[in-house]
Order: C-alpha cells, then sequence, then structure tokens
C-alpha cells in the first residue's frame, strides 16, 4: 500500500497506521487481568502439524511492555522520519511497519519455530534501512549487523531441533515444564544464550553495535536500540532461564561477570568519545549489561527490576537518538567539539537534553533510577560483591552523560553558526514527539508500580519456576485453562 | 500376450511416455518452419514452440499426479518403480523444466536458428532424468544417466558463437564420460558383491552374507565417485562451474536443480535400498564429503565476481546441505531432499531468470558490479533477486529457509549433531555473499554508462521469474500445505 501514492499520502498513511497500532495494542492494557501470572491473549493454531508447530502467541507480564514499548516508538520513529527522510519514502515507511510486525511477532511468539523465523525475519528491514538510508560507512555497518546477529543464531536452530527431538514439543510454555537432561541443558543454553548475547550485546559480543547505531538513521537507532536489543535479553528471560535452569545456574558467574565487564567497560569507552551518537551506542552497552545482570541475578527482584529497565531504556535511549538526530539535522556534524554553549541559543533543545539526560543516568524520581535501583537490589541480594561494583556504572552512566551536556549546551558560544537565530530551537512538532517520552520519565519514576504490578506476578511464577495458566479473553470474559 | 504377466505396466510409465511424445511433437512441429533463417524471430512456428513445450509439461504433470494416484507398483520385472518418491522427483524435474522453459523463449533464439532442438532436447533430457529417478536397477540406472547427460552435453555447446560454451561442453562430457566411467565400474563391482544389479536384491544377498564381501567397499566407493561428479559433490565439482558460466544460462538454470534431483534420487536410491545394512560405512564418508562440499563451495562462492560462477558454487554448497539430510539414512532425510530441491528449483532458477535478465547473449556472462543500482534501475526485478537471495541464505519465512530445516531436522534426528553445526555455521557464511548482492543492488550507485532502465525482458521470462519468486514465498508463509504433501514422499 505504501509504494503507491505521493509521499505526503505515505507520510501520513504510515503515521496513521502506527499510530493506530499503539492504540489498539493500548487495549490490552485496558482489559489486563493484572492478578495473572500466565498468558493471556492467546492465539492458538496449527502452522506444520507434521511436527506440532503451531503459530502460539501470547503476552504475559514480561512481554505485555515490550510490546507496547515497541508500539509506542514506532509512531514517534516514523514522525521524525517524515520530517527528514526524502529518498524512497514509501520503501524506508514499509521497511519501518514491516519492522514493527516482526519485532511484535518476537515478544508474542510462544513456539520456538515460529519466535525463530520472527527473530530472524526482523533482520531484513533493519538491513535495509542501515544500508540504504545509513551514514557513510552503512554498507560495512549493515553487513556486519546482519552477519554478526546470524551467525550468532545458527546453532539456536539447531538447539530447537535437539529440543524438539527431546520432548517432542516446540511450545515453550511444555518446555518449560520439561525437566532436560543436563547435557541437553548445558549444548542448547550456550546456544541459545550465544545468539541473545550477540543481539544484547553482552560484552564482548558487542562490537556490531557501535557501527551499526552510528551508521543507521535516526528512527533506525531509536528502533535499534529501544527495541531489537531488548529481544536478546527478552529471549534470555523467556528461553534461557526457565527451559534450561540447571546450565543456567552454572552459568550465572559467567554471565554475570560479562555484564559487569561490559557496563564499566561500556562507560569508559562512552567516556572519551567526541562524537555523540556513538556515546549514547556505548551508553546502551553499559545499560544492557545492567539488564542482563538483574536477569542473572535470577530472583523476583532483578528480573522484574530488568524487564523494567528494558523499557527505561527503549524511552530513555530512544529520546536521546531522537534528540541527536534533531541536533544531526540542524548542523550536520554531532562531534561534541562542534557545540558547546548551546543553552544561550536553543534552552528549550536544552532543557529537553538535560531531562533525557538525567533519565538515561538514573536520577530519582525519573524512571531510569527505579529500573537500576530494582536491579541493584535484586543484585545485592544473589551477590553483594557484584551489586558494589555495577554501582560505579551509575556513577559513570552520570558522569559520560553530564559531561556530553555540559560540553553542547554549557560555557561560551564557540562557534558562531551555533548562535542564537543561525540554529533554530525545537518546532512544535518536535516537541509533540518528546512530551510523550517525558512524559512517561515521570510516570515511571513517580509510579513505578503501575508498571512493576503487572510484571511482578509472571516474574514470581518464573522464579519459582511453574507455568501459570492461560488466561483467555472471550469477549471480556476472562476464562483461565 | 499378457502384459501385466511381464511386468509391464504402461500405466506407470504414462508421465516419461507423455513427456517423450511431446518432444517428438516438438521436434516434427519444428520441420515445418519457414526455410529463411533471419525470419526466425517472426516465424509464427518457432514463436509458438516455447508454448508447445510447456503444455508438454503441463500435460505431463497432470499425468505423473495421476499415477501418483494409483497403487505403487513396481514395472518391468522390478526394473523400476512408481511409487510416492518417484512422484516427488518427477514434480522436482518437471517444475525445474517448465521453469526453464520460460526462461528459454526469449532467450533461444538470440544465440541458435535450432530452437527446435533445444526442446526437444530439453524434454528428452528431463524424461530420462525422471525415469532415473524411479529406477531401481543399476542398468536402468546407467541408463537413464547417460541420456540425460549426451543431451545436456549438447544443450550446453549449443550457443556456438560463443567460445566458453563449447568449451564448457568439451570439459562436461570428458569429466561426464569419466564419471559415468566410474559409475559403470562400480556397479560392476556391486554386481559381484550383490549377485545381482537389481537394489532390492543386492539388499537381500548382503543381508544374507552370500555375496563377495571383498568386492562391496570398492563397488561403492566407485559408484559414489560417480554420483559425486553428476551431483557436484566436492572434490568432484570441478566442471560445475566452468560448465554453469558457459552453458546458454537457462541450460545451467535447469542443470542445478534437475540433474540434482535425478542424481540425488537415484543415490538415494542406492543408499537405502540396496545399501541399508551398510548404512555404518557409508554414513562416514558421505558426512566428510558433505562438510568438504559446503565449506569448499562457500568458500570459494565468496571469491566469485561472476553471478554464474557464484551461483554455481552456490548450488554446490546446496549439495552438501542436501546430503546432510542423507547421511543418517532415513526416509525423513529422503523426503527432505525432495522438499529442498523443491523450493530450490524455485529459488535457484529464479536467480538465473535474473542474471538471463540482465544478460547480453554476446558475452554471455553478467559479471556481479553489473547489477549496482538495480534497486533503483529495475525495482521488480531487483525485489525478486532479493527474495532469491534471501531464500537461498535461508532466511526465515522464505521457502529456502524450510528446505533447509526438514534437511537438518532428519540429521539432528539421526544423531548428526556436529555434522549440523557445521552445516548451519556454513549456512551462515553463505549469507555473505548472498547478502552482497543486495548491497549491489540497493546500496551501490550504478555504474557509469548503465542504462536508466533495462530493455524489456522477454514476457515468458517476467512470468517464469513471477511464478518463481511467488512459490519462493508462498512455500515459506503456507509450508505445511508442502509439507504435508510432501512428507508422504519418502521411499
Amino acid at each position: 500500500m505504501l509504494l503507491i501514492g505521493g509521499d505526503g499520502t505515505k507520510k501520513s498513511l504510515a503515521l496513521a497506521v502506527s499510530v493506530l497500532t499503539f492504540l489498539v495494542s493500548l487495549a490490552l492494557l485496558w482489559q489486563w487481568d493484572s492478578g495473572q501470572a500466565g498468558m493471556q491473549f492467546v492465539e492458538q493454531a496449527d502452522w506444520i502439524p507434521e511436527f506440532g508447530a503451531q503459530y502460539f502467541l501470547g503476552v504475559d507480564g514480561i512481554s505485555l511492555w515490550l510490546v507496547l514499548l515497541t508500539t509506542f516508538l514506532m509512531p514517534i520513529a516514523i514522525a521524525f522520519s517524515n520530517q527528514h527522510v526524502t529518498d524512497k519514502v514509501g520503501l524506508y515507511l514499509a521497511l519501518m511497519l514491516v519492522l514493527e510486525s516482526a519485532t511484535i511477532g518476537v515478544f508474542l511468539a510462544l513456539d520456538l519455530l515460529l519466535f525463530y523465523v520472527f527473530f530472524e525475519f526482523s533482520l531484513i528491514p533493519m538491513y535495509f534501512l542501515i544500508g540504504r538510508w545509513g551514514g557513510k560507512n552503512r554498507i560495512y555497518a549493515a553487513m556486519k549487523f546482519f552477519l554478526y546477529t546470524l551467525a550468532g543464531s545458527a546453532l539456536m536452530l539447531v538447539a530447537i531441533l535437539t529440543l524438539y527431538f527431546t520432548t517432542g514439543s516446540l511450545n515453550v510454555l511444555e518446555l518449560q515444564q520439561a525437566s532436560l537432561p543436563y547435557n541437553v541443558q548445558l549444548w542448547s543454553f550456550l546456544a541459545f544464550t550465544l545468539a541473545f548475547a550477540i543481539k544484547v550485546p553482552l560484552f564482548p559480543f558487542h562490537t556490531w553495535l557501535p557501527d551499526a547505531h552510528v551508521q543507521a538513521p535516526t528512527a533506525g537507532s531509536i528502533i535499534l536500540a529501544g527495541v531489537l536489543l531488548k529481544m536478546g535479553a527478552y529471549g534470555l528471560i523467556r528461553f534461557s532461564l526457565p527451559i534450561f535452569p540447571d546450565a543456567t545456574l552454572d552459568y550465572v558467574p559467567l554471565m554475570s561477570t560479562l555484564a559487569i565487564i561490559g557496563i564499566i567497560y561500556g562507560a569508559l569507552v562512552a567516556l572519551v568519545q567526541k562524537d555523540v551518537k556513538s556515546l549514547v551506542a556505548y551508553s546502551s552497552v553499559a545499560h544492557m549489561g545492567f539488564i542482563v545482570l538483574g536477569i542473572f541475578a535470577l530472583n523476583q527482584r532483578g528480573i522484574s527490576g530488568a524487564v523494567l529497565q528494558m523499557v527505561n531504556h527503549g524511552i530513555s535511549t530512544g529520546a536521546l537518538f531522537l534528540m541527536v538526530g534533531m541536533l544531526y539535522e540542524r548542523r550536520h556534524t554531532r562531534l561534541l567539539e562542534d557545540f558547546g554553549g548551546l543553552w544561550k541559543s536553543v534552552p528549550v533543545f536544552c532543557f529537553f537534553f538535560l531531562v533525557v539526560a538525567l533519565s538515561s543516568a538514573g536520577l530519582p524520581g525519573l524512571n531510569g533510577f527505579v529500573g537500576e535501583f530494582t536491579i541493584l537490589l535484586g543484585t545485592y541480594e544473589a551477590s553483594p560483591v557484584f551489586a558494589i561494583v555495577a554501582t560505579s556504572g551509575v556513577i559513570l552512566a552520570a558522569w559520560y552523560l553530564l559531561t556530553a551536556f555540559r560540553k553542547i549546551a554549557q560555557g561560551e558560544l564557540t562557534h558562531p553558526e551555533n548562535a542564537k537565530g543561525k540554529l533554530a530551537d525545537l518546532t512544535g512538532s518536535e516537541i509533540a514527539m518528546l512530551i510523550p517520552m517525558v512524559a512517561l520519565f515521570f510516570l515511571i519514576g513517580l509510579f513505578p508500580n503501575l508498571f512493576l504490578d503487572k510484571i511482578n506476578p509472571s516474574v514470581e511464577a518464573l522464579v519459582r519456576g511453574d507455568t501459570p495458566a492461560i488466561v483467555l479473553h472471550v469477549d471480556g470474559m476472562q476464562v483461565e485453562r | 500376450m499378457n502384459m501385466q504377466a511381464l511386468g509391464i505396466n504402461i500405466q506407470a510409465i504414462l508421465p516419461e511416455t507423455v513427456l517423450i511424445i511431446a518432444a517428438l511433437v516438438v521436434m516434427i512441429t519444428d520441420l515445418f518452419r519457414g526455410k529463411s533463417e533471419e525470419a526466425d524471430h517472426a516465424d509464427p512456428i518457432a514463436r509458438n514452440l516455447p508454448w508447445l513445450a510447456l503444455a508438454g509439461v503441463i500435460v505431463t504433470v497432470a499425468s505423473a499426479v495421476w499415477v501418483w494416484q494409483q497403487p505403487s507398483a513396481a514395472l518391468f520385472q522390478t526394473a523400476a518403480i512408481s511409487d510416492n518418491f518417484a512422484f516427488g522427483a518427477r514434480l522436482v524435474i518437471l517444475t525445474a523444466t517448465g521453469l526453464t522453459v520460460l526462461l528459454s523463449a526469449g532467450y533461444v533464439p538470440q544465440f541458435t536458428t535450432q530452437i527446435g532442438e533445444f526442446y526437444t532436447l530439453l524434454l528428452l533430457c528431463a524424461a530420462a532424468m525422471m525415469a532415473m529417478g524411479s529406477a531401481t536397477d543399476l542398468i536402468v540406472i546407467f541408463l537413464a544417466l547417460e541420456i540425460f547427460s549426451l543431451g545436456l552435453y549438447i544443450l550446453t555447446g549449443l550457443n556456438r558463437e560463443n567460445p566458453r560454451s563449447t568449451e564448457a561442453s568439451m570439459k562436461y562430457f570428458l569429466l561426464g564420460a569419466f564419471a559415468s566411467a566410474f559409475f559403470v565400474y562400480g556397479a560392476a563391482l556391486l554386481y559381484g558383491a550383490g549377485g545381482s544389479t537389481n537394489l532390492s536384491a543386492i539388499a537381500e544377498t548382503l543381508a544374507a552374507g552370500t555375496g563377495d564381501a571383498s568386492l562391496l567397499l570398492p563397488g561403492m566407493a566407485l559408484l559414489f565417485v560417480g554420483f559425486g561428479f553428476k551431483i557436484g559433490l566436492a572434490p568432484f565439482h570441478m566442471w560445475t562451474p566452468d560448465v554453469y558460466q558457459g552453458a546458454p544460462t537457462p541450460v545451467s538454470a535447469f542443470m542445478s536443480a534437475g540433474t540434482k534431483m535425478a542424481a540425488f534420487a537415484a543415490f538415494i536410491r542406492v543408499l537405502l535400498t540396496a545399501l541399508p545394512s551398510q548404512q555404518e560405512t557409508w554414513a562416514w564418508p558421505l558426512a566428510v564429503l558433505a562438510v568438504i562440499t559446503m565449506t569448499l563451495g562457500n568458500l570459494t562462492a565468496l571469491r566469485q565476481t561472476s553471478m554464474k560462477r557464484m551461483l554455481a558454487y552456490s548450488s554446490i554448497a546446496h549439495a552438501g546441505y542436501i546430503l546432510v539430510g542423507i547421511v543418517p539414512g532415513t526416509v525423513a532425510g529422503a523426503s527432505a531432499a525432495i522438499f529442498y530441491l523443491f523450493t530450490y528449483a524455485f529459488m535457484n532458477i529464479g536467480a538465473f531468470a535474473v542474471v538471463i535478465a540482465l544478460e547480453k547473449v554476446s558475452d554471455g556472462d553478467v559479471e556481479q558490479r553489473q547489477m549496482a543500482g538495480l534497486g533503483n534501475r529495475a525495482p521488480a526485478l531487483a525485489l525478486m533477486m532479493a527474495v532469491f537471495m534471501f531464500s537461498l541464505s535461508g532466511i526465515p519465512p522464505l521457502a529456502g529457509f524450510f528446505g533447509k530445516f526438514f534437511a537438518f531436522k532428519a540429521a539432528v534426528d539421526g544423531g548428526w549433531m556436529w555434522l549440523t553445526v557445521v552445516a548451519m555455521v556454513n549456512s551462515a557464511i553463505s549469507a555473505y555473499y548472498y547478502l552482497r548482492v543486495t548491497v549491489t543492488m540497493y546500496f551501490d550507485q550504478a555504474e557509469k554508462g548503465a542504462t536508466d532502465r533495462l530493455p524489456a525482458s522477454h514476457m515468458s521470462l517476467n512470468w517464469g521469474l513471477g511464478i518463481a519468486a511467488a512459490a519462493v514465498v508462498v512455500i515459506g508463509l503456507f509450508p505445511s500445505v508442502w509439507t504435508g504433501l510432501l512428507s508422504g514422499l519418502g521411499l
């Protein structure tokens, strides 16, 4: 549909579709049964009956917010693209919407093969977005992104087949109840976790991320950081932990250590970046380290915090990339040294930038704090040493983000191009894109329980190791099965 | 005379018969063509020969489906069998033939006036390939192999203007003759070991242990070398890139799917019908062959700049993936091979069709850089090529993914975990060169001097492309329809 019609029509159509998707997904929240831990809104149909592969979708407290995050970020990313993308707009927008369906599919799939299909398929639209509309080094970045992730998930397919022949099922809920022999658990855990660790990305598998982020168009970066990285962390929670519990226990020290290295390393590298976009990219490595750390605390607080922090990181980093994109479209540079003293010329921009940076740095009262704090509590329960070391990451985060803010906004106006009148401040529509994000910073920061209430039951069930009953919504009625 | 008593069941060889009749009709019709050579493009008979051939293929498909619905029967005193597996092989070969005819209609008149010969040979080759898929006797297998090989040698060299084509034909003939010699020698030794040329009789003798066991191993080895040549398994693959590059492109497309299906079908029958008791002996050598084939094919494909050579090496790698499913020696692996080649026929012939659309017959080759900017110059063509490339690299939800999935599933089921891991790693490597094609088409700027718009392709080529691309997508989105049909196509 997006391949025909004028560019203007395509733009409004894509925006309307994504907004509509968001509104529809809000209906999930409306009808949500908070007390329930199990899958809700389940859809189940035969797909390849010869070996029991099903078209099996469902949402629980863990995936609910990730689906909403996806549908929330997409209209913003499309709205920003509508202002700046000129080349082959129809194709671009079509790819964005395809990407949205693929990512939502990843979060909903409860059949291993179906999950794998969505997981791999999501690579194609992102590959084209980076390769076609990206920066100078876009081809290299697109290839690296695609091949790195593809190679990572290659072994996952072998593991999926092994699981199928061990248990006779591809149903994720059934697999969670199966007690697998240790040997199968171990190898499958390693195969799944490698795929997810690359996607997250966990140190030392992160090298594709700075390239992809820096080269991707702004909307691509927003979705990449906001949603695609979450697929890895989500996979760890949904598959690695509950299906291979014994193997997971054995690898907690390794995974936690890698997560902490990621936190410190990402932060230190972010500190010395000259390009704001790579700074944000490396900050993602650090933040995702926190999330993995929370997951491998293997307790209620750690995992709930990780889920919440996934949402936080999606919005905060999404907003950071968005603002960097706004700045880039004005000045066509992203180097820190080209800015300075912007507060004098574009105060509205700087105000929003400060709020976003503080949210990302984890200022109490804003969203990032709640997530990181919950994760650290969970980690402390599991291992105080890890928690103490990880806390230094919070300090480093504040350091590099505030340094970036200082270099951009404060001090003297050193470049005449940045002077008042030459550099335009945020427009009404740009503010309109940022307002919902900032509103969510405060909403999550001040009323985290609105979100945690829905996450907790599912995470509790996960930690206990049982698979709760499916909740069906039939004509507004709720039926347990 | 009672035909049934002689084991002659005319019904069951109906598809082959129909196709041979179609080939003869094409040949005879060709005789009525006007003699003036310049009038070729305008000559109504010459123009409609492809449609005649296509009609023959379609009638053959119908007859194959009809035969398939009859109970399976042994024919000609167990020299051949009409079973589900034979139907699967027929379906794949006919699919490849039909697509090839569509690809050829606009292409063949550009380099030869012998249009009738082209289609006659093509259909005869296909008939022999189908016969090979249902043969259960080493002699029949050999006869079928020789018949379609001879046809292919001629088809390969049909473009006499192009020295590469002649060279390819010569190379193919010499190496093919060599391979045939291996095959015959192997068959002779196997006869010594099994006391018969009939596959089931060999199996019985081996099980009873009455044959000469010392001949078995060398017999198997030589036979495998013969099959290895025909399928293009490394290290017997040397002819593939030269022949694929030199042959008229539709012929390369036909060989990549048709020859593979015929040779694999006979190979699988030999392994599963005659030599199941030796599975322990042949599984490991085949696994090693599969690893070498995949790895060598993929690593060499990485370095190719000619599209046809790249597709040739990629087809070697794909033969390796199929072999992975066959190693455990299960029925599941056999039907996976059929399904794989069914998907492969669409995606690979589709890729060759794109090459044809870009090709100037005069120099007979397409360099990868010629595809630069195709995303802008010919969006539909580029989109279809992207679909074929992603499918060949096994990205879901396209047909190629499910082909690989079922082959690897059979391997994991048989306990060949390490082999599957090697295959998946190879599959990831292969993504690099398939992806590079999409990079060239979509991310690179067109070369200076490249025409903004391509000349319009022949209508039938567009049909072939469209059908292939649609099939790749539809099979990928609704695999159960096809797996349901094909899961019954084991031996």
